[in-house]
């Protein structure tokens, strides 16, 4: 059989792969399969599956996951088409604007919403409109939170596709209507789905979102492990839940990871469609139309956030900030401002991994072709789709004895940080990677370069800023990681996100004033990581 | 093979062959070019002659057969170290480097210092026509100028072998003609050997001196140009040469030339018009022929002529002339059998 020339033997590949195998064999599969023997030993998963109360548990989160998706998709879709179709000024703001919510902390976001609902008087308990506590308000924060999700990923894939393909619609009698039904929708078909499959398992596995805005009357699978297992110490019932859960996510997968292939037509461009410009004042509100809904559900609680951490005693100022750096009787051992710096800390060691781990994952999944890499990709998509919950309390339970004592060791808040950090390493660079044309190797072996320097002189440059974007995504998640960072941070280290839950559980103005301060200045460090993802990203990326 | 064997000067490849699964690409080809020899590699597309290409510049490995270049044997030799260069269809640009890292690439691979570096490029972009494009961005380039910058690239290392596949493919119809002459020009000035693949016929002439033919993975003709092109041997090879007259053994006898068992091909040289029967070349009859088709072709028209024969339908003869007679006119045609080249149904060329 001919063989392409450039290919490295087999040994070589096994040892770049097994990095990333070792991290996530140790890290992940045995903390959660750690879980899943807990549950199945001593014979407890089906009684507490069979229980009624987990069956209603059960129905309530996958019927809010699945209302969840579908307002996500309502919302995000015209601006995905703004995103992918149009040339508007600030494009590249946009979606770096419309992301800050999907990589600030859920509680941040969920801080933001009930400061929100406050302002405009949606809290009233007894009487007239009422949001905080309810089913709408979980719904509302879940597309706040997603909606980027769906303009990057929609978007994204839309600008890959020829658009003279509706205009042949069109010119053939269909109507607008009839385009988006019969050729848009099919077309987008296999990025609906993989939005849709993204935002259903955040919705799935959120936790700090049920946790502020939906209160105690909203419990979801997540937020039922997380209560098992940390206030009643039932870890059994704990374990039984993560057990349901994780089948669930791997099913849901699987099953997204088969329709989207199977709607997929292969027939994209390789490099995105150029966007054109807007003609006409009803085509300039028609974009202010598409944009409206997505601005406004990330702008505004946004913006009650900034304006409510300045909020003092009756006025405004800076004193819920000058508050951050004394540690007094804040329910914290230490100053909220050590947190920051905890935070900041944490998140570099992550990223560090999460780009060494998954940058060796990517180069071999790449390198596994089209059938076994579908099969480790997906695998590494797992973390993504696991909850942190699980994962925490898997850590926890499983990484306490030596060799890997690693409990009360800090090392373990970065690693937990980085397996949420590589999906979207892996993600971002593999569609960079399988972009690069093979002929670019070859056209650089001919000119002189071995095998290994053209992979260095062709690969590197094209995939190192994917890389650079990836890095930026998982420091950004890094450093709102909550679910869980909450298991595995030592009280006297808390990160913002510990700190924050902590000064909102706690009676008084001031401290709610500072959580909010401490919120914003969140937002304004993954805001800056998101300008760099933007600045980085190159104009015809795909992926993230 | 054990036996040590003296290869001549130049590139030579001997009974290569290469399959994919079921199929066989390449089927026992052997092939050398000389030193300074540029020769076309035509065909079909799927006939094999980008695959045999990419097994002389090593990024294919042959499942059987040797290549060699002045005597040293190079099948086993990785790409890089083959000294070769190859202009890729589409180019194949690092896009991600301006025109002059992209131009500067191979001789950085040599080793080079920065000033030998930007000389060398500076040299082969003024060789090429585009002097002072170093700092663009290969997206900003247009098609013309990719290719030059492509075939800049290729030269910039000293390449002792050019290998071409398709470079001119994606261009329009005037630029390829253009660039098809300006590359034989570089060529021949740096007395640089080189194999050009095309599907194009013209484009092979324009370019080369030497022509070969392959179908279906083999070389079915092999030599000068004008040669192959006056005695085609075989009806692929004159058709795809684009001989527009190519007569079964029947029609050909029925017309008085050809033994009537081969087919002929009657050059174009060998058609006169007469207004008259008239006596013209002795031996040679003139015939009735009326016309009826005109095509009207800028310079020249070509028109179709219905000849007539006894006992079997009209046949038919294409011929380009300056000013056209009308549809209907009735004509003489008087044949001359020193251009009609017999052919045989294709039979593989003996190569050399």
């Amino acid at each position: 059989m001919t063989r392409r020339v450039g290919t490295r033997p087999a040994l070589a590949w096994l040892l770049v792969g097994a990095i990333p195998v070792l991290f996530l064999g140790v890290f992940f599969a045995y903390p959660v399969v750690s879980i899943l023997g807990r549950g199945i030993s001593d014979g407890s998963v089906l009684e507490v599956i069979r229980r009624r109360s987990t069956g209603r548990l059960l129905w309530f989160t996958v019927w809010q996951a699945v209302a969840s998706t579908v307002l996500t998709l309502l919302a995000g879709l015209p601006a995905a088409w703004v995103v992918a179709r149009v040339q508007v000024p600030g494009r590249r703001f946009l979606r770096a604007l419309l992301i800050v919510p999907f990589v600030l902390p859920t509680l941040v976001v969920g801080a933001a919403l009930q400061a929100t609902f406050e302002r405009f008087g949606l809290d009233d308990p007894d009487g007239g409109l009422r949001l905080q506590g309810t089913v709408w308000a979980i719904l509302l924060a879940h597309v706040v939170f997603n909606v980027a999700v769906v303009v990057r990923i929609v978007g994204g894939y839309w600008a890959l596709l020829d658009p003279r393909v509706e205009e042949a619609a069109r010119v053939l009698g269909a109507n607008r209507w009839r385009v988006a039904w019969e050729v848009l929708i099919p077309r987008l078909a296999p990025a609906l789905w993989s939005a849709a499959g993204i935002v259903f398992l955040f919705c799935f596995t959120s936790f700090g979102v049920i946790l502020t805005v939906g209160g105690p009357t909203h419990p979801t699978v997540e937020t039922e492990i997380w209560r098992y297992a940390t206030q009643r110490t039932d870890f059994t019932t704990a374990a039984a839940l993560a057990i349901l859960q994780l089948l669930t996510v791997v099913a849901l997968l699987v099953m997204i990871n088969r329709l989207e292939r199977r709607t997929a037509s292969g027939a994209v461009a390789r490099r995105p469609v150029p966007a054109r410009a807007v003609r006409s004042v009803r085509q300039a509100l028609g974009v202010a139309a598409a944009l409206l809904p997505a601005l406004v559900l990330v702008v505004v609680p946004l913006g009650v956030l900034v304006e409510r951490s300045l909020a003092v005693g009756g006025g405004h100022g800076f004193g819920n900030y000058r508050g951050l750096g004394t540690s007094g009787a804040n329910g914290l051992f230490v100053s909220p401002l050590a947190a920051v710096r905890n935070s900041l800390a944490y998140a570099a060691v992550a990223t560090a991994l999460a780009v060494l781990v998954g940058g060796l994952a990517s180069v071999v999944v790449v390198h596994a072709g089209r059938r076994s890499g579908r099969g480790l990709h997906l695998a590494l998509m797992i973390p993504l789709g696991t909850s942190a919950v699980t994962l925490g309390f898997g850590m926890l339970i499983a990484l306490d004895s030596p060799p890997l004592d690693l409990r009360t060791s800090r090392i373990i808040v970065p690693i937990a940080q980085a397996l949420v950090g590589i999906p979207f390493v892996v993600r971002s660079l593999v569609p960079s990677l399988r972009a690069v044309d093979p002929r670019q190797r070859e056209a650089a072996a001919v000119l002189g370069a071995s095998p290994t320097r053209a992979r260095r002189e062709v690969d590197l440059p094209i995939a190192a800023r994917s890389l650079l974007v990836g890095a930026a995504f998982s420091f950004a998640i890094s450093l709102g990681e909550f679910g869980a960072t909450s298991f595995l941070t030592r009280p006297d280290a808390p990160t913002v996100p510990v700190a924050m839950f902590r000064l909102l559980g706690q009676p008084g103005a001031v401290l709610r004033g500072q959580a909010m301060a401490l919120g914003t200045l969140l937002a304004g460090l993954t805001a800056v990581s998101v300008l760099v993802i933007e600045r980085l990203r190159p104009k015809d990326a795909l992926g993230w | 093979m054990v036996t040590a064997r003296v290869y001549g000067p130049g590139l030579v490849a001997e009974r290569l062959t290469v399959r994919f699964g079921t199929t066989v690409a390449v089927d026992d080809v052997s092939l050398s070019v000389g030193p300074g020899e540029i020769v076309a590699l035509v065909g079909p597309s799927g006939c094999g002659k980008s695959t045999l290409l990419r097994v002389l510049a090593g990024l294919e490995i042959a499942d059987a057969g040797r290549v060699a270049w002045d005597g040293a044997d190079l099948t086993r030799r990785a790409v890089h170290e083959r000294s070769f260069g190859l202009m890729f269809q589409d180019h194949a640009l690092f896009p991600h480097r301006c025109v002059g890292d992209n131009v500067g690439f191979g001789v950085r691979m040599q080793g080079a210092d920065r000033a030998g570096r930007e000389r060398r490029v500076a040299e082969v972009l003024e060789l090429v026509g585009l002097g002072g494009f170093e700092a663009r961005t290969v997206e900003t380039l247009s098609g013309g100028e990719a290719q030059r910058v492509a075939l800049a690239r290729s030269l910039a290392p000293a390449p002792r072998l050019l290998l071409l596949d398709e470079p001119l493919g994606s261009l329009d119809r005037t630029l390829r003609d253009r660039l098809a002459r300006d590359l034989r020009a570089v060529l021949t000035g740096l007395g640089l050997a080189a194999i050009h693949v095309t599907h194009d016929q013209e484009e092979a002439y324009a370019v080369a001196d030497r022509l070969v033919v392959m179908r279906s993975g083999r070389i079915v003709r092999d030599g000068p140009a004008a040669q192959v092109w006056a005695d085609p041997q075989t009806e692929f090879t004159a058709a795809f040469l684009g001989h527009e007259n190519v007569l079964g053994p029947a029609v050909a006898a029925a017309l008085g030339i050809g033994d009537g068992t081969h087919s002929v091909v009657v050059r174009e040289a060998a058609i006169s018009l007469e207004a008259s029967p008239g006596p013209g070349a002795p031996g040679v009859a003139g015939r009735r022929a009326v016309v009826t088709a005109v095509q009207f072709r800028g310079a020249t028209s070509q028109i179709t002529l219905g000849v007539a024969v006894v006992g079997a339908p009209d046949v038919l003869l294409r011929v380009h002339v300056g000013s056209p007679p009308a549809v209907g006119n009735r004509l003489w045609v008087r044949l001359d059998p020193k251009h009609v080249v017999a052919l045989r149904p294709d039979l593989p060329a003996v190569p050399g």
